[in-house]
């Protein structure tokens, strides 16, 4: 048979590609619910990682379902939040997922954004000691790839109680460097308010003075990821800021209403004397 | 078979230090032993069986899109590779990150189908195949364990340098760490077998 002629090469070429494709979609799909397992497990993870939790999990035998037992002990909420501030509809943990969170970029990113648009997810964490946090995740575009992260707030909705930050190719030693403890344990007790005013966190070049409560230092040689990390916490933070007003008022509402039942029980216990 | 078709790969005609094919990703993977064993197997992997399905197709493989049969056939198994890491070894997946999908662009692999297995039987080309994998991981293990050793003080992430080492004064080495001197340590490994194997130096 002549394989040079050019019927012969177009249809070997076409069988070749159809059986390469079949084989690849075929193993694509089968090996599909261990992949998506795995990324879940590493969202788990970062958000354990944010609150401080689960840093054994290297060690743990089987780290799966150690990083699940964590999670749904220490994990006692979770919902989704429009930019309003109030909670809508859905599954939270999907939208915190790195392709959820680049649904919610996608919109933000837009020349004009349709903010009223945008759900997201918010996870409530309650410590062993039983003080609520709760765990805000961002996402930004990195230098080569995306760039994305868990940050959790007191229930001051302002002091940072821990951050872990995750991407997908940035330069090892420079830009990768956001990914290590070193560089995350920075934002564990800065805040993110002066005053009234959302100042977010700042990623200062050159490093930051001394009893800077908004800034940590940026990482030298990755600049471009650094500000790019800086920009997508306080993009994500801002449209989150309704609704730490919201639950800060509904907490200061709940408070004043404790406070006045034990007044007029204490008035009552005058009346009584 | 001729026993020099597994014996060359190792040291005769080595695919790193002596065809000084494959370096840019012998430098990249090489910090650490654990990446550096996984993308050898990786690696060995790939050369095998896309060498011996290149044989099994040798005669029908049209000449004008040789080139790109063969680089079909190198993807296919890269992408199964890929597929198959990030669902059972994810940890390491991630370290190796886009070095994976770049062993299509290792020329050890598209080499060794183009000199040998469109020209030889699909045992022979098979073991070829192998064997040139098994060359090329060598050296990046031998890399990987001087530059975790020397680098971080670890071999496969445990500590071995004790803590008293550190005490008295000694430090890791954060150069070794660095690409640059990754080439350094190939070209040390380039002399050493030059000055054993005296053919391979070039007459003047």
């Amino acid at each position: 048979m002549n394989t040079n002629s050019n019927t012969y090469t177009v249809i070997y070429s076409i069988i070749l590609v159809v059986v390469v494709a079949a084989v690849l979609a075929f193993v694509s799909v089968s090996l599909s619910d261990r992949q998506n397992a795995n990324v879940a497990t590493e969202t788990r993870q970062s958000i354990l990682y944010s609150v401080n939790l689960a840093q054994e999990a290297d060690q743990a035998k089987d780290k799966n379902s150690y990083i699940e037992a964590e999670y749904n002990k220490y994990i006692t909420d979770s919902y989704l939040v429009n930019v309003k501030g109030d909670k809508v509809e859905g599954e939270a943990f999907p939208m915190a997922l790195a392709s959820g969170l680049k649904s919610q970029y996608d919109i933000m990113k837009q020349a004009n954004p349709d903010v009223s648009k945008l759900t997201l997810p918010v996870f409530v964490c309650t410590l062993d000691d039983g003080s609520r946090v709760e765990i805000f995740p961002i996402y930004g575009a990195g230098l080569w790839g995306p760039i994305w992260g868990y940050i959790s707030l007191k229930d001051d909705y302002n002091t940072v109680y821990g951050a872990t930050f995750l991407h997908k190719g940035e330069t090892p030693g420079l830009g990768a460097e956001i990914a290590t403890p070193h560089f995350s344990n920075q934002f564990a007790g800065k805040t993110i308010f002066e005053g009234d005013n959302m100042v977010s966190i700042s990623v200062v070049k050159g490093g930051v003075p001394e009893g800077d409560m908004h800034g940590v230092d940026a990482i030298s040689g990755g600049t471009i990821t650094s500000r790019a990390l800086e920009n997508a916490i306080r993009q994500w933070l801002t449209d989150y800021e309704p609704y730490f007003e919201k639950q800060l008022a509904a907490k200061a509402q709940a408070q004043a209403a404790a406070d006045s039942t034990t007044n007029t029980v204490d008035n009552h216990e005058e009346g009584n004397l | 078979m001729k026993k020099e078709i597994y014996k060359n790969p190792f040291f005769k005609a080595n695919p790193v230090t002596v065809l000084v094919l494959g370096i840019c990703s012998s430098l990249a993977v090489t910090v650490k032993l654990e990446p550096a064993c996984v993308m050898a197997l990786s690696v060995t992997l790939v050369t095998g069986f896309s060498s011996l399905f290149a044989s099994l197709l040798r005669n029908t493989i049209p000449n004008r899109i040789r080139i790109i049969v063969q680089l079909v056939l190198v993807s296919l198994f890269v992408i199964l590779i890929d597929q198959f890491l990030k669902a059972f070894a994810y940890e390491v997946s991630k370290q190796l990150s886009v070095y994976v999908g770049l062993i299509i662009t290792n020329c050890i692999v598209m080499g060794r189908i183009e000199a040998f297995a469109l020209g030889n039987k699909p045992w022979p080309s098979f073991v070829d195949g192998i064997a040139n994998g098994l060359g090329y991981g060598m050296i990046l293990v031998v890399l990987a364990f001087f530059r975790e050793l020397l680098g971080s003080g670890c071999l496969f992430g445990h500590q071995i340098i004790p803590d008293s080492w550190y005490e008295a004064g000694y430090m890791n080495n954060g150069l070794i760490i660095m690409p640059p001197m990754a080439l350094i340590l190939v070209g040390l490994i380039i002399w050493i077998q030059r000055s054993y194997q005296k053919e391979l130096i070039e007459e003047k």
